[in-house]
């Protein structure tokens, strides 16, 4: 019990710490390495939560994708990040009161709020328990099955994106030597090499 | 289940607080807006799984997988266009992307 307790407290001071250094950080990279320890500790949360093909999917998609998408995007553009910081200080306080008014309303709602006592019975998918069915196999099910078609529409979401993605940055450029293969094929002896008949005494 | 809700439920809402914060306070850098949204993501992902663990509904957990499917878009998205406006104009501030109308 009080290990658990421990390493929630642990893991949730490591993603908020990791949160406030993401936004404030000076250098970008380090914004987004410090997003990748507040995924992965987050990911820590849901194991301790007990969903852990959601956190191993977090660490999967948000850490081995989104994460090293945001690092590749920030070391590739030459970006002068110093000019980019200007008015931080100038923002700073309608952005806090802007975050506090959010936070209390979030933690007032959080105060006064009870979870009815039948709200478990009316589960839409109660959870089967977890000595028979592991936590992957049972979401496996629902979302093969009963939620098939959301399961199609978040690959179609994918595959849209996708294709988003390459059609906004994929560019035709001019002037670059590439190799035409069937022009390689397509080239004759003749059209390469002419056999002339010189006279003998005079050049050609 | 040792760890009460409301414990991961303020964790969420700081999250996302920090989010909203970190939209106003760079103003001017669309990477960590974009970061900053994935932080609001994730906040609302872990109260989904929160919810869905702690009253025994697999549906939550579902739902956050979608949420996670969008943020995965939305970054692809989001960055492919941050990089044509790059090599458009040589710079990622905030302010002048107006300019590009028409």
């Amino acid at each position: 019990m009080i290990v658990q307790a421990l390493t929630f407290y642990l893991l949730a001071g490591v993603t908020l710490a990791s949160g406030v250094m993401v936004i404030s950080a000076r250098n970008p990279v380090h914004s987004v390495l410090f997003l990748i320890l507040a995924f992965f500790s987050s990911a820590g949360l849901f194991v301790l939560m007990g969903a852990e093909f959601l956190a191993m999917i977090m660490v999967i998609v948000y850490v081995g994708a989104v994460a090293v998408l945001f690092l590749f995007v920030v070391m590739m553009l030459d970006i002068n990040f110093a000019e980019l910081r200007q008015g931080f200080l100038q923002y700073l306080p309608v952005g806090g009161l802007v975050g506090l008014i959010m936070l209390v309303e979030l933690l007032l709602v959080l105060g006064g709020w009870v979870i009815q006592p039948q709200a478990t019975a009316v589960a839409a998918a109660p959870t089967p328990v977890i000595a028979n069915v592991s936590n992957t196999e049972a979401l496996g099910t629902l979302l093969y099955t009963r939620y098939v078609y959301l399961f199609q529409a978040a690959g179609m979401v994918l595959l849209i994106a996708m294709v988003g993605a390459i059609v906004l940055t994929l560019r035709t450029r001019s002037g670059v030597r590439k190799q035409s293969i069937s022009r390689q094929v397509s080239r004759r002896r003749d059209d390469a090499v002419e056999v002339k008949e010189v006279a003998p005494g005079s050049g050609i | 289940m040792a760890v009460a809700l409301g414990h991961y439920l303020t964790v969420a809402a700081i999250l996302f607080t920090l989010g909203i914060f970190g939209i106003f306070l760079n103003r001017k850098n669309v990477i960590i807006i974009l970061m900053s949204i994935e932080l609001m993501l994730l906040a609302v992902n872990i109260n989904l799984v929160a919810f869905s663990t702690h009253l025994d509904d697999l549906v939550g957990q579902v739902f956050a997988m979608f949420v996670l499917t969008v943020a995965a878009a939305e970054a692809a998205i989001g960055l492919a266009i941050l990089v044509v406006y790059f090599r458009n104009r040589g710079t990622i501030a905030v302010e002048d992307i107006n300019m590009m109308k028409g």
